[in-house]
């Protein structure tokens, strides 16, 4: 059952098309999110589902109730739309105490003072805010505002929660943290998740669902496994993770790197391989390094990430990229190596 | 280079060599400045009110406080205060969100209309106002009884009323700036937060916007009573022929009128001493509330607010804002220009009475205005030369050096911020007429001195922020690199700096170039500026020549202002990339 429904939304601000012709339908209950890199139009759609923004063109709808429509000219404004919405740089109010922020969605709402602070203590309590809801938010960390921000926002009950890269401004350890929270948040309260961001692997940690955008274009929506394992495009595949891109020479079933034939071919097992000279891409751990068989490389350079063993590998003028642990008998610097793609993905040469 | 310094070179930190080094040497020169330009004429003051022979007599400064004329330019320029204050924070606020959170056509042009009232000199303004609405002969009370066949005057602007109504008109821009700033840097998902948490604009307006506002409306409510409290200008124009004083005015008729007399003196530091505390005590709860409302400086990404669309009420609102400028603006200054090409005062506004003659006049053959404009171009010039490097120095130490002492310096630092022009002015008579070996009175050197030390605050203000800018590892970075720390400052720190220095300058020049208030109590027959001249010139009943002097003074300020767009214009971006 679609809950969220935006049909071919268009924002334009001046000569820029910041948002073009996108469709999404979002489940009830989901954790959807929108990732592209700074000025992809992923806030700009944010902002109209919250009604902050007009619509240059199409429709959008919860629950089969229209919000925005720009052909009727129809706009719910947001304090109307009872959603949660959670801000980049909080938006906690520094002037009223953790408990007034969190209790002002609701005495807006002129609720009864029992159900206010019956419902104003839940969020705080579900928050870990309940030993400072009488403290003023400058006296807490990044952290504790985000969570009133959040308090804040689940108090109401919203069907649908908004969240503006609401991690992005906490430190690394942190995040991860905060990214628990809010999974568990939803569990409890059952609201519809709608984020954005541009750091690939909260979208993956997050959602059950990711649009990645660009350029205010919807590039691909799928499950984060499908958008690792099958990025639809060369774009997808470089901004979802590490990745390595070399330009090849197919012919029947072998490939050569381009401009390196005596590394040697390798075996292209998909047959499917619809051209000659395309790009392969591969993540640096999927790449097979051994001594015997594959593709002539030099090491370049090796580092240790902890764990993992990180080497920049030469065939001809290319350079691969290539991660295997630390517990794999490890190359030198100098030494050549052989290398292999046993699951490459093919893109058409740009 | 690094051959020069020799072998030593690597000893070479801050403030190498056994005591005295060059930061002790500055620190010293910048306490000795401020000492005697600035601390010693303060503390005269106060032990004068405060000290008769010898001891301290606080029965006779009450005495003196008692008498009904002091007492009522005390209630006076409380009442004035409070009036000013009040009404300039109404329209300062109304106006500020007018320009910043409404749809409100032309506003990046109305904002900067609403700073022009700023710009001109409120004494000017007073004049022209006089010329409008005095109760006699004012253009617009007899254009009113002629058309309604009314027999007294319809406004009297020699009253309380007309003093507080001329100095809101160019005093309410203190507000409008303080809140029209802190409007634009307000984070907007402050209030789109409260939008999606269900709020309406009106509801967000009172309990969201407002409340994080108010700090910076009082403080801009402040500045306006400390600058009102002890404002000369349009009380001593307005109000000294009805016989309304204010504190700044009753000193300058005690110090005026009974030629130096000790009681006159006495009375005059004892009015000063108020002053002094009123403003350090504002100054104080100014300084409050800017901390208390720093938080909502941090800005988010640079997001469109909130705007409310004004619908009908769109173009009225256009038309009483331009009617605003129109009213406080164009109107005083066309009847000052217009009186001032008059064959005589009062005869009509035909062309066959205006002439350039009288501009001529002043300009080429008249030597008192003649002197007036050429000291008050090289008083001006030359105080804001030596108090813009003097600032820098002073500024320098208190931001950038480590030297023990420097609390010292920071809190005289502060001391110029809370001395009023009248006060200066009398603290320098008490310093500089022979008590203590030097006798500047009558020369222009005791205005030069004056100058410095009144205008040295807007030296600090811009020096130090402009240093605060430079970070210490630039310094430090060049210090690595192998320069002195001569060098140092020669090479990275003045380069950085120069856009605020040049803006200090400014800051100064073009208010001393105008200025009154200190003056008026210190020139001497050959040493009248030109504020002194129009003030002197409208006093002994010369209308028409003071409109001519102030049109030639507005249109210095006009030059002036139109410079320093040009000059910051092309320094500033340096500084911002």
């Amino acid at each position: 059952m679609s809950h969220l429904v935006l049909s071919h939304v268009t924002k334009r601000f001046g000569r820029v098309t910041a948002v073009d012709d996108l469709s999404l339908s979002i489940e009830k209950g989901e954790c959807f999110s929108m990732l592209g890199p700074s000025g992809c139009g992923k806030t700009t759609t944010l902002r109209m589902i919250a009604g902050f923004e007009d619509l240059d063109e199409g429709e959008l709808s919860v629950g089969g109730q229209l919000l925005s429509s720009c052909v009727r000219n129809y706009y719910v404004p947001p304090e109307k739309r009872n959603f949660g919405m959670v801000f980049q740089a909080f938006a906690v109010w520094p002037h009223l105490s953790v408990w007034d922020n969190v209790a002002f969605p609701l005495q807006i709402r002129g609720l009864p003072k029992s159900e206010i602070a019956e419902r104003a203590g839940r969020a705080i309590r579900y928050t870990g805010l309940a030993s400072v809801e009488r403290t003023f938010p400058n006296e807490l960390s990044g952290g504790q505002k985000q969570r009133i921000a959040l308090a804040r926002a689940i108090a109401i009950n919203p069907s649908v929660m908004l969240l503006d890269e609401p991690l992005s401004n906490l430190d690394p350890k942190l995040r991860e943290e905060m990214r628990f929270e809010i999974k568990d948040l939803q569990r409890q309260f059952g609201f519809t998740i709608v984020f954005v961001t541009h750091d690939q692997t909260e979208a993956m940690a997050l959602s059950d669902r990711i649009l990645v955008m660009k350029d205010g274009v919807a590039q691909q929506v799928g499950t984060p496994l499908e958008i690792y394992r099958r990025p639809a495009s060369r774009f997808v595949f470089g901004f979802i993770g590490l990745s390595n891109f070399l330009p090849v020479e197919v012919e029947g079933g072998s490939a050569w790197v381009e401009g390196a034939r005596e590394a040697g071919p390798f075996p292209v097992s998909t047959g499917g391989v619809p051209g000659r000279r395309m790009t392969l891409a591969c993540r640096p751990s999927e790449v097979g390094l051994s001594r015997d068989t594959g593709v002539l490389g030099t090491v370049r350079r090796r580092a240790y990430l902890g764990d993992t063993v990180d080497y920049r590998i030469a065939i001809g003028a290319v350079e691969v990229r290539v991660q295997k642990n630390r517990r794999e008998a490890p190359f030198g610097e100098g030494e050549p190596c052989r290398l292999s793609f046993p699951d490459p993905i093919w893109y058409d040469r740009e | 280079m690094t051959g020069a310094s020799g072998p030593s070179a690597p000893a070479g930190a801050a403030g190498n060599g056994p005591r005295f080094g060059a930061a002790e040497v500055l620190l010293a020169l910048s306490v000795v400045v401020l000492v005697v330009v600035v601390a010693i004429p303060v503390l005269l003051i106060f032990w004068t009110a405060l000290v008769v022979d010898g001891s301290p007599n606080v029965k006779e400064v009450l005495a003196i406080l008692r008498k009904p004329d002091t007492y009522e330019a005390l209630r006076n320029s409380v009442v004035i205060a409070a009036g000013v204050t009040f009404f300039s924070t109404i329209i300062g606020v109304f106006f500020a969100w007018l320009v910043s959170r409404t749809d409100l056509p032309f506003k990046e042009t109305m904002k900067l209309l609403f700073l022009v009232p700023f710009m001109l000199p409120s004494f000017i303004g007073a004049l022209a106002w006089k010329m409008l609405l005095s109760p006699r002969s004012g253009f617009v009370n007899k254009a009113l009884a002629g058309a309604f066949g009314l027999d007294g005057p319809v406004f009297d602007i020699y009253s309380l009323g007309g003093i507080i109504a001329v100095e809101t008109m160019y005093l309410f821009p203190f507000v409008f700036i303080q809140v029209s700033g802190a409007l634009e840097r307000m984070d907007p998902t402050l209030e789109e937060s409260a939008r999606i948490s269900g709020a309406g604009l009106l509801t967000i307006t009172r309990r969201i916007t407002l409340p994080l506002m108010l700090p910076s409306i009082a403080a801009g409510a402040l500045l306006v009573a400390l600058y009102s409290l002890s404002h000369f200008g349009v009380p001593a124009i307005l109000g000294t022929e009805v016989g309304i004083y204010n504190i700044p005015t009753k000193i300058y008729e005690k110090i005026h009128q009974s030629g130096g007399s000790f009681t006159a003196i006495r009375t005059g530091t004892i009015l000063s001493s108020i002053l002094v505390v009123a403003a350090g005590v504002i100054l104080w709860a100014q300084s409050l509330l800017l901390k208390a409302g720093r938080f909502q400086v941090i800005s988010g990404k640079s997001m469109r607010p909130m705007v409310l669309k004004l619908r009908g009420l769109k173009v009225p609102l256009l038309i009483l804002s331009i009617l605003y400028i129109l009213v406080t603006v164009v109107l005083p200054t066309v009847t000052i220009v217009l009186v001032g090409t008059l064959k005589t005062y009062g005869v009509s506004f035909t062309l066959s009475n205006m002439s350039l003659d009288n501009l001529k006049y002043i300009l080429f053959d008249w030597k008192m205005t003649r002197d007036a404009i050429w000291n008050s171009f090289y008083l001006s010039l030359g105080a804001a030369f030596v108090t813009m490097l003097v600032g820098t120095l002073i500024s320098y130490v208190i931001v950038k050096m480590k030297v023990r002492g420097k609390f010292l310096l920071e809190f005289l630092g502060v001391l110029p911020f809370s001395v009023p022009g009248t006060v200066i002015a009398l603290g320098v008579i008490l310093m500089w007429s022979g008590k203590f070996g030097v006798n500047l009175y009558n020369t222009a050197w005791i205005i030069f001195v004056a100058y410095v030390a009144r205008y040295m605050a807007f030296s600090l203000k811009s020096n130090s922020a402009a240093l605060e800018q430079v970070h210490d590892s630039l310094e430090e970075a060049a210090r690595a690199s192998g320069a002195t720390h001569w060098q140092a400052l020669r090479d990275i720190v003045i380069p950085l700096i120069k856009p605020g220095m040049v803006a200090a300058f400014f800051l100064i020049f073009l208010p001393a170039l105008r200025e009154l208030t200190t003056s008026v109590l210190l020139y001497g027959p050959t040493t009248r500026t030109i504020g002194v001249a129009i003030y002197t010139l409208n006093e002994d009943g010369e209308t028409v020549y003071a409109a001519t002097l102030a049109t030639v003074a507005l249109a210095i300020i006009v030059v002036g202002q139109v410079v320093i767009k040009r000059i910051t214009r092309t320094t500033v971006p340096g500084d911002q990339a």
